[in-house]
C-alpha cells in the first residue's frame, strides 16, 4: 500500500480539462426523458447538447394512417399535461380546411376548457419548477388544484387526462349545468385560496429568488431569433399572445391582460405563468357568464354524427353515423398551418389534405423543441444547479417535444 | 368564399401575396392564396435570399417551423416547408422549396439559430440534406437508426424492433415480427378511389375494358333495342276474368 500522492494535483501549472457528464435520461429534474450531455468547467456549464427523441413514437406517421377523427386522440398524448390545448390546434386546422361553422356554445366551451387546461398545466409546471429549486410544499398544494381540474375534465368528458373531447365541428358532448356552477364556485373560492396560499410561499421567497433572478436572461432579439413563444417570449418582454393577436373561437370577446417580464430571466418566466393563471380564471368567469344555450356541435351531418335518438328513426341518420365511424369524413385538398396559444407557447399543426379521409401529412409544431434548443445558449456560463431552474422555466414535456 | 370557421384570424391579407411576389421577382415559382394561407413556392438554391428578404424587408421576424413532406410520385419528391410569423404585421406565411434525395437545400441556420434542430428533424425523418448546417445529426430517432421513417415508402411498422435480452443483459435489435398482420382498414367507398379488389370481383380487374366505339348506340326502332317481340298482354290479366 502506498500513498504516492504527496501534493494536491492542482497546485500550479497543470491545466484541468473540461469534463463531460450526462444529465438524465432518468433524472427527476429532467422533466421526463431528456438526456443532456454537459461539458463542465468545474461547476460552470460550458456547453450543453440536449439529446431528445427518447420518447419519439412517430405520432405524425401514425396520423397519416388514421382518419381525421381517429387521429384526434393522439393529440391528447402529445403534451399530456395540457391535452385539450393540443386538441384545440388540430380541430381548428381541420375546421379551417373544411370551413365549417362551430356553434357559439361549443366555442365558449372550448375556450372555457382550454383555459382550465392552462391552469392545470401551470399548476404542474410552477409546482415542479419550485420543487426543482428546492421547495417541496407548494408543489403538493398546487397538485390539489390540478386534481380539481382533472375532476372537471372527467365530469365533462369521462377521462381525467386523455379527454378527446374537442371534435372537428364542436365538442363531443354538452356539459351538465351543475358542472358549470361547480366550476364557477371553484373559481371564486378554492382556486384563489389554494393558489394564493401556495404562491405566498414562493414569489417573495429569498431562496427561490436567489435561484431564479438573473438566471438565463434572454433578450428580446434572442427570443425572436430562437423561435420562442408563449411564456418564454412574454418573459423576455414581448407582449405576444396568439389569443390576443390572432383570436380563435371566442377569445375576441374575452377581456384579459397579457403579463410580460421585464428582465427576461427564469423568475420572469415563472411570474408570467403565475399571472396567466389569474387571467385564465378571469377568462373562465367571462365564459361562464356569457355562455349561451344551444347546440354544442355543427349540424353538418357529413362531419358530426347525428343524435342517438335520431338514428333510431331515420335511415339517413343511421347511414351518416355508419359512414362517419367507418370511412370518416373527407377534407378538401389543401394545406394550412394553424397555431394556437397552448399553455407552453405556440402549438401548431401543419395539415396537408389530399381530399381523402386521412391526412396526407400532419406536422406537429411542438413548443418545447425550439425552447430546448436554446438550452445551450441560455445555460452557458451558469452553474450546474442552474440547469434545473432553466429547464423548469422552459416548461418542457417530452410527449410533445419528441412526438 | 365566406369564412365560417373559427380558426385563428390574422390581419387581412389584402394584396400581401402580390406585394411579396413582386418583391421576390423571379425567385418565386408559384404564389397562391388558399384556405386563408399564403403559400410561396420558391427557387431551392435561392431560399436563403428569399428568407432574408422576407425577414429583413417584410418583417417576418420569426421562423416557427420547418416541416418536411414526401410526394413520391414527383420528380423532386420532398417539400421543405418554412412557416414564418410576423410579430409586427400579425401575418403568417408558408414558404416552400422542393428537392430530391441527393440535392441539398441551403441552410437557414445563418438567418435563424432555431433552424438548426428544425433542419435536423427534416433530415432525420426524410433524409433531406441541408448544405451549411453545421450539426446535421439525427435527432428524434434512436442512436444508430437507419433509414428515414417519415418517407411514404417506409413501412409503418418499421424494420427492427428491440427488447431487453435477459441472456445478453442488454437491449437487442431484431427484425420486426408481427404476431398478427398489421390491419389497415380502408373504408373509402369503392367508387371514390379505393384500390383494393372486392371479394367476387377479381375477374373484373383482369378483363380488358371494352374498346371505345366510333358511333354511339341508339335505338330508332323497337327492333334495334334487341328486346324481342312485345309481351302477350293477355297473359298479364288475372285469370278470374277469363272464366
Amino acid at each position: 500500500m502506498s500513498f504516492s500522492l504527496e501534493q494536491s494535483p492542482t497546485t500550479g501549472d497543470e491545466v484541468i480539462t473540461n469534463y463531460t457528464i450526462n444529465f438524465g435520461p432518468q433524472h427527476p429534474a429532467a422533466h421526463g426523458v431528456l438526456r443532456m450531455v454537459m461539458e463542465l468547467d468545474g461547476e460552470i456549464i460550458e456547453r450543453i447538447d440536449p439529446h431528445v427523441g427518447l420518447l419519439h413514437r412517430g405520432t405524425e406517421k401514425l396520423i397519416e394512417h388514421k382518419t381525421y377523427l381517429q387521429a384526434l386522440p393522439y393529440f391528447d398524448r402529445l403534451d399530456y399535461c395540457s391535452p385539450l390545448a393540443m386538441e384545440h390546434s388540430y380541430v381548428l386546422a381541420v375546421e379551417k380546411l373544411l370551413n365549417i361553422a362551430v356553434p357559439l356554445r361549443a366555442q365558449y366551451l372550448r375556450v372555457l376548457f382550454a383555459e382550465l387546461t392552462r391552469i392545470c398545466n401551470h399548476m404542474l409546471n410552477i409546482g415542479s419548477h419550485v420543487m426543482d429549486v428546492g421547495a417541496m410544499t407548494p408543489n403538493l398544494w398546487l397538485f390539489e388544484i390540478r386534481e380539481d381540474c382533472l375532476t372537471f375534465f372527467e365530469r365533462a368528458s369521462g377521462a381525467r387526462m386523455h379527454s378527446a373531447w374537442f371534435r372537428p365541428g364542436g365538442v363531443h358532448q354538452d356539459v351538465p349545468l351543475k358542472l358549470l356552477t361547480d366550476m364557477a364556485d371553484w373559481l371564486d373560492t378554492r382556486l384563489p385560496q389554494l393558489f394564493d396560499d401556495a404562491m405566498s410561499l414562493v414569489v417573495d421567497n429569498r431562496i427561490f429568488k436567489q435561484r431564479n433572478v438573473d438566471i438565463a436572461v434572454v433578450s428580446k432579439d434572442d427570443a425572436v431569433r430562437w423561435g420562442f413563444s408563449g411564456p418564454m417570449i412574454r418573459g423576455s418582454g414581448i407582449p405576444w399572445d396568439i389569443r390576443k393577436a390572432q383570436p380563435y373561437d371566442v377569445y375576441d370577446r374575452m377581456e384579459f391582460d397579457i403579463p410580460v417580464g421585464t428582465r427576461g430571466d427564469c423568475y420572469d418566466r415563472m411570474m408570467v405563468r403565475v399571472e396567466e393563471v389569474r387571467q385564465s380564471a378571469r377568462i373562465m368567469k367571462q365564459c361562464l357568464a356569457q355562455m349561451p344555450e344551444g347546440p354544442v356541435h355543427s349540424d353538418d351531418r357529413k362531419v358530426m354524427p347525428p343524435k342517438r335518438a335520431e338514428m333510431k328513426s331515420s335511415m339517413e341518420s343511421l347511414i351518416h353515423h355508419f359512414k362517419l365511424y367507418t370511412e370518416g369524413f373527407h377534407v378538401p385538398a389543401g394545406e394550412v398551418y394553424v397555431a394556437t396559444e397552448s399553455p407552453k407557447g405556440e402549438f401548431g399543426v401543419y395539415l396537408v389534405s389530399d381530399g381523402t379521409n386521412k391526412p396526407y401529412r400532419c406536422k406537429i409544431r411542438p413548443t418545447a423543441f425550439s425552447h430546448l434548443q436554446a438550452m445551450d445558449f441560455m445555460s452557458k456560463g451558469h452553474m450546474l444547479p442552474d440547469a434545473t431552474a432553466i429547464l423548469g422555466a422552459i416548461d418542457v414535456v417530452f410527449g410533445e417535444c419528441d412526438r | 368564399m365566406a369564412i365560417l370557421h373559427s380558426a385563428p384570424r390574422y390581419a387581412p391579407f389584402d394584396g400581401v401575396k402580390d406585394t411579396l411576389a413582386t418583391a421576390l421577382g423571379d425567385l418565386v415559382i408559384e404564389a397562391k392564396e388558399e384556405h386563408g394561407e399564403i403559400v410561396l413556392l420558391v427557387v431551392r438554391e435561392r431560399i436563403q435570399d428569399v428568407l432574408r428578404t422576407l425577414r429583413d424587408e417584410h418583417e417576418y421576424q420569426q421562423l416557427m417551423e420547418i416541416a418536411g413532406a414526401d410526394y413520391p410520385q414527383r420528380l423532386d419528391r420532398f417539400e421543405v416547408v418554412y412557416c414564418l410569423l410576423s410579430l409586427t404585421r400579425n401575418h403568417r406565411l408558408i414558404v416552400k422549396v422542393r428537392t430530391d434525395e441527393a440535392t441539398p437545400v441551403p441552410t437557414a441556420t445563418t438567418l435563424w439559430p432555431v433552424a438548426g434542430w428544425l433542419e435536423r428533424e427534416v433530415y432525420d425523418m426524410y433524409g433531406v440534406l441541408f448544405a451549411g448546417n453545421p450539426d446535421l445529426r439525427r435527432i428524434l430517432t434512436d442512436y444508430g437508426f437507419q433509414g428515414h421513417p417519415f418517407r411514404k415508402d417506409f413501412p409503418l411498422t418499421g424494420y427492427v424492433e428491440l427488447r431487453y435480452s435477459e441472456e445478453d443483459q442488454r437491449v437487442v435489435y431484431e427484425p420486426v415480427r408481427l404476431a398478427q398482420d398489421l390491419r389497415q382498414f380502408d373504408f373509402m367507398s369503392p367508387w371514390e378511389g379505393a384500390d383494393y379488389v372486392l371479394p367476387g370481383d377479381e375477374k373484373a380487374a383482369q378483363a380488358a375494358a371494352p374498346a371505345p366505339v366510333a358511333t354511339p348506340k341508339d335505338t330508332p326502332t323497337p327492333a334495334h333495342t334487341g328486346a324481342g317481340a312485345a309481351a302477350n298482354k293477355e297473359a298479364t290479366k288475372p285469370s278470374g276474368d277469363k272464366a
